[in-house]
């Protein structure tokens, strides 16, 4: 399967953060010999690299629909696997240099998915929505609101989600060709869609309101406290910015 | 979803998660994936759109769609489809919610030292 290699690779190693880093030993797929290699986690990709300066990454590893598991200290110590589900699937076992490490990258790795990413996203929306229907009703006053659900415990978003096991998604640089599945058919037609983010709100107050370019005059009304707060806040931000900018370019006062 | 690269090869595209995969319209098994990163996403003329990358921008991957309707809608799909894109989001929403209510809202889940998560460009 054709993948846009260098765009990937470009992705790897562009300064964009890393949302974690480090060596770690990967298990060879056909000897059990371990090899230590440098990794690299950006969003739902798992890049590794022969070494640490390397131009290139020697794979990716696909962290979508598959479960991070800790190993039996058997296995080498600090080990632990991402286990993909599927017919041909194929189980990765890395292994840490301390305890630390380990519990960091699997930490890291189980939160990766983009469906992880996408359903905290949709909980964040959602509370943002909801508060601002509150604020409309009349409390556009004070700087800090706290509507009486807001003191509710909210179990609703477990921190680690087991997603049921989908393709493996691996794809292998200059070797077999990447041995990603075809989606899930009868999941995917709906996905085209729906499965998009949607981009962060313009003023919470659109969503109140019936979504007409027209009804947001109306809904400008309904609270402007609320938007001219924001407004506020923003161009406060704005201003100690700039003059944080302002004061670095000066240089350090002698 | 019917699509036709530059050279009118008809294709079934599916958008999944932050890869847009390509299939011929027989088969099971994609030919093809974009990884969706770093890529521009530009309306060309009437039902055309291309995406094109951020270290090759010269290079692009054209589609025709059947409709003008549909163009617009994966246009739209595909510029919020990167997992940088849902990351801005979502540090964009925890921001609101902090400053409106004083709280961070990803304390709850426990996530709120996560470093994907970070405001600032502090990780590492």
């Amino acid at each position: 399967m054709k993948l846009n290699e260098r765009s990937l690779a470009f992705y790897a190693t562009c300064d964009s953060p890393a949302d974690n880093a480090g060596f770690l030993y990967k298990r060879g797929e056909r000897h059990t010999a371990y090899h230590r290699r440098w990794f690299v986690l950006k969003g739902n990709m798992l890049f590794y690299f022969e070494e640490r300066d390397s131009r290139e990454p020697v794979g990716v590893i696909v962290l979508e629909g598959c479960n991070v598991e800790l190993c039996d200290s058997a296995d080498g110590g600090f080990a632990f696997a991402i286990r993909f589900g599927g017919a041909k699937s194929r189980t990765y076992v890395l292994a840490a240099e301390s305890q630390g490490d380990m519990e960091s990258w699997v930490k890291s790795l189980s939160r990766a998915s983009f469906d992880y990413m996408r359903l905290v996203v949709r909980e964040l929306e959602k509370q943002l929505q909801e508060m601002s229907r509150g604020l409309a009703g009349g409390a556009g006053g004070p700087c800090k609101p706290k509507p009486s659900w807001l003191e509710q415990p909210r179990e609703r978003l477990p921190a680690l989600p087991s997603i049921p096991p989908k393709e493996n998604g691996c794809a292998v640089w200059n070797n077999v060709p990447g041995a990603a599945r075809p989606p899930d058919a009868s999941g995917c037609g709906g996905h085209d869609e729906e499965g998009s983010p949607r981009p962060p709100p313009l003023p919470p107050r659109r969503r109140v309101s019936s979504g007409e370019a027209a009804s947001a005059g109306a809904a400008v009304a309904q609270s402007p406290s609320t938007f001219c707060r924001l407004h506020q806040q923003y161009s406060q931000e704005v201003a100690r910015l700039r003059q944080d900018w302002q004061q670095r370019r000066r240089g350090p006062r002698p | 979803l019917p699509a036709v690269p530059a050279v009118l090869k008809k294709r079934l595209v599916k958008l999944v998660v932050n890869f847009l995969f390509y299939f011929r319209t027989d088969e099971a098994e994609p030919i093809g994936a974009l990884l969706l990163e770093h890529c521009k996403v530009t309306k060309e003329e009437e039902n055309i759109f291309s995406i094109s990358f951020i270290e090759e921008p010269e290079r692009k991957y054209c589609f025709e769609c059947a409709t003008e309707e549909q163009c617009q809608e994966w246009v739209e799909a595909l510029k919020r489809a990167s997992y940088e894109f849902l990351r801005r989001s979502l540090i964009f929403y925890r921001n609101e919610i902090q400053k409106m209510t004083g709280k961070d809202p990803l304390e709850q889940y426990g996530i709120s030292e996560e470093a994907r998560f970070q405001l600032g460009a502090h990780r590492q």
